[in-house]
C-alpha cells in the first residue's frame, strides 16, 4: 500500500453513496460496508431507494443512495450526516446537501456534471455554489472519462463500461479509508465467473479509482478508523429480512417441525420470501400465493397439519390477512405473521420506513382478537425475534404478529453468530394419543394454550374453525360459552407475559427523563441517550420488543422517573396504546412521520429541550 | 392418495357425533351421504383425511364427517387446502365448497388450485344461490333471476363451472346431480383416485330460496332425456330408450339427434374420450344446456400431470441431495464470516 501524507484516526465516520437508481449505488455500499466488518469495524447501515426501479434518469426522485456508518466503538444507527459524500450526479447533490457534515468530503463525477442534468437537479449552473458548499473538501473527478481511458482495450460497449463508474468511485474510497481491494475483486471474480472480462473490467475500475485517489492531493486527509472492541466470536452481516428468515429455520430446526411460509410479494417484506424460498436446502417450503389472503390461508392450512407456519407481508397486506388471523385466533392455531412496516396509510411510500402499523397490529381485527404483538429492533436482532415469536407461537398454540420496518429489513450490521447449540428447544404441546376424545380445546392449566392434533394421527380426528366452540368443539352460540371462550383467548395471550424478559432499563433506574422507544428506533434512541448520558444528563431509555402482552415491570420502571417520552416513526400510536394499558402516568411525545429514521441530533435537542422546561 | 388399510370401514364409520343442521329436504344431505359412501369405498384410514370447507350452508360439512376436519373463512378453502396438503402431501385432502364461495369471494383460490394442480378434491355445490344470507343471486344465477337483490332479475351473465376450470387448465371436471347417490359415489371415488385437482359440480337442490332449479334436467321424470352419463369410451347415448346420442356436426359443435332417424346409427355416435388431453370435444360437452342438448354428468375430462404437491417435495429433496448446507449451523458460518478475539 503506498504512503499516505496525513492520517487522521477517527472513532467513526459516514459515508454516503448517491446516484441514480440505475448506478448501482446499494452494490457499492454493500461490498464498502463489507469489506469494513471484515476489517472489524462496528457498523451500520442505511439503503434508501426509491419505489421505481428505474426513476427518470438524473431526477431528485430518481435518487438511490447507500449510508454506512463505521466505527472503532459501538455503531448503532447509519449515522445523521455524513463525512463523506460520494454523487454519481447533481441530483445527488440536491437530494443530500443538507446532510453533509459541514467541512465534509464530497466526491463527485465531473464528467455527469453535464448542462442538462444540473437543470434537471433544479440547479442554474453551479450545484456545488449553489448548495455553498464550496468550502467543504469538494473533488471533481472526472470518472465517467477515466472509466472509458482505463476500458479502452476491453472491447465493451459504452454502456458496459459506464456501468463500472461505481467502482471507480468505490475504489477512491477504498483509498480514502486506506481499506483493501481484495474483498471487492472476490466477489467480481465469483460473480462473473463464466465472464472473465467482466470480472476484470471492474476489478480495473476499481484499481483505476484507487490510484486515482492516491495521485491527486485533493484526498486529504486519509481516515483511518480502527476495529472495534467487539465481543470475541464469529461474525457475519445480515441484514433484517434475511435475519428474520433465518430466525424462523432455525426456529423450525429446534422444534422438530418443517417450515411453510405461504406469501405474497410486497415492499419491503419480499426479501423474507426470497432468502426461504432459497433455503430448499433446509427443507423450507415456500408458496408464493395468488394474493395476500392465500399467503396467510395456506400458511394457516399447513399449521393445520403440523407445519411451522409463517407469512410475511408489510402494512397494506395486513390489512388483507385480518381476517385470516382472525380465523387463527379462533382456531388457536401457531402461526406467525411478520409485518414489515412502510409508510402509510394505503400504498404510502413503498421503500420508506415508518412504525404506524401498531394500532393495525394489536387492534385490527373484528371481534375480541387479541395476539402476541413482538417487535425486533436492530437489523440482527430479527433473527431472535423471529425466533422468539416462532417459539411463543408453537407452545401458547396463538398467532404471533412480529414487526419489523423497512430501516430494520434494509439495513445491516455485523452479527454475532448464534450457534444452535445455544439457542433453546421448542416444545409444542402435541396431542397425547391417549386423549380419546379429543377434545380440541381442552386446555392446558398452566398456558392455557389447547393441544394440536396433527392430522395422520388415528384417533385424534377433529373438526376446528371459525364458528364459536365449546371444548368439545361443537359449535355453540350459547352467550355464556362466547363470553367464557373470549375471556379464555384473551388470558391465554396475557399468560405470555410470565416467559418474556423484564424491560432493561438503559442507564440509571431513576432520573428526570425516561426516554421510551419501542421496535426499529432502538439505534437512534440509545445513540442520543448515550451521548446525552456523557454530557450529564439525567436521562435514561427503554426499548420496549414485547408489545402484547407487555413484561411485568413497566410500572416499576416508569414510576422512578420526573417525565416519560415515548419517541415512535408514527403519530403517537405506542403512546397511545401506554396511556390504555398505563393511565397513571404522563407521557411526553415526540413524532416523525417523514418516511425516514429519527436524527439522533434532533432527538438530543428535543431532550434537552424538555430537561429544561422542568 | 394415502394408503388402504385391512379394516374395511362402511358410510357410517365417517358420521360424526354432530347433529346436521341443514334444512329438510336439502340436497346437502344427500351429498354427505354419497361422499360417506366413497370414503368406506376407498378404504383410507380416516386420519389421513381432511375436509376443508369456507363458508355458505354446504360449508358445514366437515362437522358432520368424522375425519380431520377444518371449517374456514369465506372463499379461502382452495388456499387452506393448498397449504394442508403442500404440508402434508401423505393427506387425502376435500374441499367443500359452494357457488358463492369457489366462484365469488374465493374466485382467485380457486382458479389457482387448479392451475397449480395441486391434488385435492373440491366438490362444489351449485345451486345457483346464496343460501345462508337468505337468497341473494349468485355467480351461477341464470341471467334475469330474481332474487332479494334482483328484484327485477339479474342483468349479468353467469359462470359456468365446467368452462371455467378448463379455462383454468383444468385436469379432471366431473358433474352430478346430488340426488343421484349412485353416480355421485362413483363420482367420487375415481376423483380421489385422479392425481391432480379433481373438481366435482353438483348440481343441488336448495329447498328454500331456489327450490326446483334443476328440476328441468334432474326430476326423475324426465332426467334420462335430458342429461347424459358419459363413460370413458363409451358412446354418447342417452334417452329413456337409449336412442339419442350425440354427433360432430363440421368438426365444430356438437348436435343432439336421434338414433335411426336421418341414417344416424350408433357408429355415428361420439364416443367419450375423458383422457384426451385436448379438452375441445370436453369444453363443448361441459357448456351444454337444456334444452339444446342434454346436461352432461359423469367425468367429463381427466388427464394425467404433475400435481403440485409432489413438485415441491420432489424439488426440496433433489436439492437436498447435493446441497452443501445441511443444518442451520451450516447456514449461519456460510458465505463471508470473520473472527473476532
Amino acid at each position: 500500500m503506498s504512503k499516505k501524507s496525513r492520517v487522521i484516526e477517527r472513532e467513526e465516520v459516514v459515508i454516503r453513496f448517491s446516484g441514480d437508481s440505475g448506478d448501482g449505488m446499494q452494490l457499492t455500499g454493500t461490498l464498502f460496508s463489507d469489506t469494513a466488518a471484515l476489517f472489524g469495524n462496528d457498523l451500520s447501515t442505511f439503503p434508501d431507494y426509491p419505489a421505481e426501479i428505474r426513476a427518470p434518469q438524473g431526477t431528485v426522485g430518481g435518487v438511490s443512495g447507500f449510508q454506512v456508518h463505521l466505527g472503532h466503538s459501538e455503531i448503532n444507527t447509519p449515522g445523521d450526516f455524513s463525512d463523506v459524500l460520494v454523487a454519481m450526479n447533481p441530483a445527488a447533490i440536491k437530494a443530500n446537501a443538507k446532510w453533509i457534515k459541514p467541512g465534509g468530503t464530497i466526491i463527485y463525477d465531473e464528467g455527469n456534471f453535464t448542462e442538462k442534468n444540473i437543470e434537471k437537479a433544479g440547479y442554474e449552473k453551479d450545484p456545488i455554489l449553489e448548495e455553498k458548499l464550496e468550502s467543504y473538501n469538494v473533488i471533481a473527478a472526472p470518472i465517467s472519462s477515466m472509466v472509458k481511458e482505463a476500458l479502452k482495450d476491453f472491447g465493451l460497449d459504452p454502456k458496459s463500461v459506464l456501468r463500472t463508474k461505481n467502482m471507480f468511485a468505490l475504489g477512491m474510497v477504498y483509498w480514502l479509508f486506506d481499506r483493501k481491494l481484495n474483498y471487492t475483486e472476490d466477489y467480481f471474480e465469483k460473480k462473473f465467473r463464466n465472464k472473465p472480462g467482466m470480472a476484470e473490467a471492474n476489478k480495473t475500475a476499481l484499481r483505476a479509482g484507487y490510484y486515482y485517489a492516491e495521485t491527486i492531493e485533493a484526498l486529504n486527509p486519509v481516515y483511518k478508523i480502527l476495529p472495534a472492541q467487539i465481543a470475541k466470536g464469529t461474525y457475519r452481516n445480515i441484514n433484517g429480512n434475511s435475519a428474520t428468515a433465518w430466525g424462523f429455520i432455525a426456529a423450525a430446526e429446534k422444534a422438530g417441525l418443517e417450515l411453510f411460509i405461504g406469501s405474497y410479494p410486497i415492499t419491503p417484506a419480499t426479501g423474507i420470501l426470497e432468502e426461504l424460498a432459497a433455503r430448499k436446502d433446509l427443507g423450507v417450503k415456500s408458496f408464493q400465493a395468488e394474493d395476500e389472503i392465500a399467503g396467510i390461508c395456506t400458511s394457516l392450512g399447513a399449521s393445520f397439519a403440523g407445519n411451522l407456519a409463517v407469512t410475511s407481508t408489510s402494512g397494506p397486506g395486513l390489512a388483507l390477512k385480518s381476517e385470516a388471523i382472525g380465523l387463527a385466533v379462533m382456531a388457536e392455531l401457531p402461526i406467525v405473521i411478520v409485518n414489515v412496516q412502510r409508510g402509510g396509510p394505503s400504498t404510502g411510500l413503498p421503500t420508506k420506513t415508518e412504525q404506524a402499523d401498531l394500532m393495525q397490529a394489536l387492534y385490527g381485527r373484528n371481534g375480541e382478537c387479541p395476539v402476541v404483538v413482538i417487535a425486533s429492533s436492530t437489523p440482527s436482532d430479527c433473527f431472535h425475534f423471529a425466533f422468539e415469536a416462532a417459539r411463543i407461537a408453537l407452545e401458547h398454540m396463538t398467532p404471533v404478529l412480529l414487526l419489523s420496518d423497512s430501516y430494520l429489513a434494509n439495513g445491516t450490521e455485523p452479527w454475532r453468530i448464534p450457534e444452535m447449540k445455544d439457542l433453546p428447544k421448542i416444545n409444542p404441546p402435541f396431542a397425547d394419543r391417549t386423549e380419546i376424545p379429543f377434545l380440541p380445546y381442552k386446555r392446558d392449566n398452566e398456558k392455557l394454550s389447547r393441544s394440536w392434533a396433527v392430522p395422520g394421527t388415528a384417533g385424534l380426528e377433529h373438526r376446528i374453525g371459525g364458528l364459536e366452540k365449546t371444548v368439545k368443539g361443537t359449535v355453540s352460540y350459547t352467550p355464556e360459552n362466547h363470553e367464557e371462550m373470549v375471556k379464555v383467548r384473551a388470558e391465554k395471550v396475557e399468560r405470555v407475559v410470565n416467559e418474556i424478559p423484564d424491560l432493561e432499563v438503559y442507564g440509571a433506574k431513576s432520573g428526570n427523563i425516561l426516554v421510551v422507544g419501542w421496535g426499529g428506533s432502538y439505534g437512534y434512541l440509545i445513540t442520543a441517550v448515550r451521548e446525552l448520558q456523557d454530557e450529564g444528563h439525567k436521562i435514561s431509555m427503554v426499548n420496549f420488543n414485547y408489545i402484547n402482552p407487555m413484561p411485568k415491570n413497566v410500572k416499576d420502571v416508569f414510576s422512578r422517573f420526573k417525565k416519560i417520552v415515548v419517541c415512535e416513526l408514527n403519530m403517537g400510536q405506542f403512546a397511545d396504546y401506554l396511556r390504555i394499558k398505563h393511565q397513571e402516568f404522563t407521557y411526553e411525545q415526540i413524532n416523525k412521520v417523514q418516511g425516514v429514521p429519527f436524527k439522533v441530533n434532533d432527538i438530543k435537542e428535543k431532550c434537552i429541550k424538555m430537561l429544561e422546561d422542568k | 392418495m394415502a394408503d388402504t388399510l385391512e379394516y374395511k370401514y362402511t358410510a357410517k364409520d365417517f358420521k360424526s357425533d354432530q347433529e346436521v343442521r341443514w334444512c329438510p329436504g336439502c340436497g346437502d344431505h344427500a351429498v354427505l351421504s354419497s361422499v360417506q359412501r366413497a370414503l368406506a369405498e376407498l378404504g383410507i384410514p380416516k386420519e389421513k383425511i381432511a375436509f376443508i370447507s369456507g363458508i355458505g350452508c354446504s360449508s358445514r360439512f366437515p362437522y358432520y364427517m368424522d375425519t380431520y376436519g377444518f371449517h374456514g373463512i369465506h372463499g379461502r378453502a382452495s388456499a387452506i387446502a393448498t397449504g394442508v396438503k403442500t404440508a402434508n402431501p401423505e393427506l387425502s385432502v376435500w374441499q367443500i365448497t359452494g357457488d358463492g364461495d369457489a366462484l365469488a369471494i374465493g374466485g382467485n383460490h380457486f382458479i389457482h388450485a387448479i392451475r397449480r394442480n395441486i391434488d385435492i378434491n373440491i366438490i362444489l355445490f351449485n345451486n345457483e344461490i346464496y343460501g345462508l344470507t337468505k337468497g341473494q343471486y349468485s355467480p351461477t344465477s341464470t341471467k334475469g333471476l330474481v332474487t332479494k337483490t334482483s328484484p327485477f332479475g339479474t342483468v349479468e351473465e353467469p359462470f359456468s363451472v365446467g368452462e371455467l376450470v378448463i379455462g383454468a387448465k383444468g385436469k379432471f371436471f366431473a358433474r352430478t346431480i346430488d340426488t343421484n347417490v349412485a353416480l355421485s359415489t362413483q363420482i367420487y371415488i375415481e376423483a380421489a383416485k385422479h392425481k391432480g385437482t379433481s373438481v366435482i359440480e353438483v348440481l343441488q337442490n336448495c329447498v328454500i330460496f331456489n327450490d326446483g332449479i334443476h328440476d328441468e334436467i334432474a326430476d326423475k321424470e324426465v332426467r334420462d332425456d335430458r342429461t347424459l352419463i358419459l363413460k370413458h369410451g363409451q358412446p354418447m347415448i342417452f334417452g329413456k330408450n337409449n336412442d339419442k346420442g350425440l354427433i360432430l356436426e363440421g368438426c365444430r359443435r356438437l348436435k343432439s339427434v336421434k338414433l335411426g332417424e336421418n341414417g344416424i346409427t350408433e357408429k355415428n355416435i361420439l364416443v367419450h374420450d375423458a383422457f384426451e388431453p385436448n379438452p375441445g370435444i370436453q369444453y363443448m360437452l361441459a357448456n351444454m344446456k337444456y334444452p339444446e342438448y342434454p346436461v352432461a354428468l359423469g367425468v367429463i375430462r381427466s388427464i394425467d400431470g404433475p400435481t403440485y404437491d409432489i413438485a415441491v417435495r420432489e424439488q426440496i429433496e433433489g436439492i437436498k441431495k447435493t446441497a452443501k448446507i445441511k443444518c442451520m449451523d451450516d447456514l449461519l458460518k456460510s458465505g463471508s464470516t470473520w473472527s473476532v478475539g
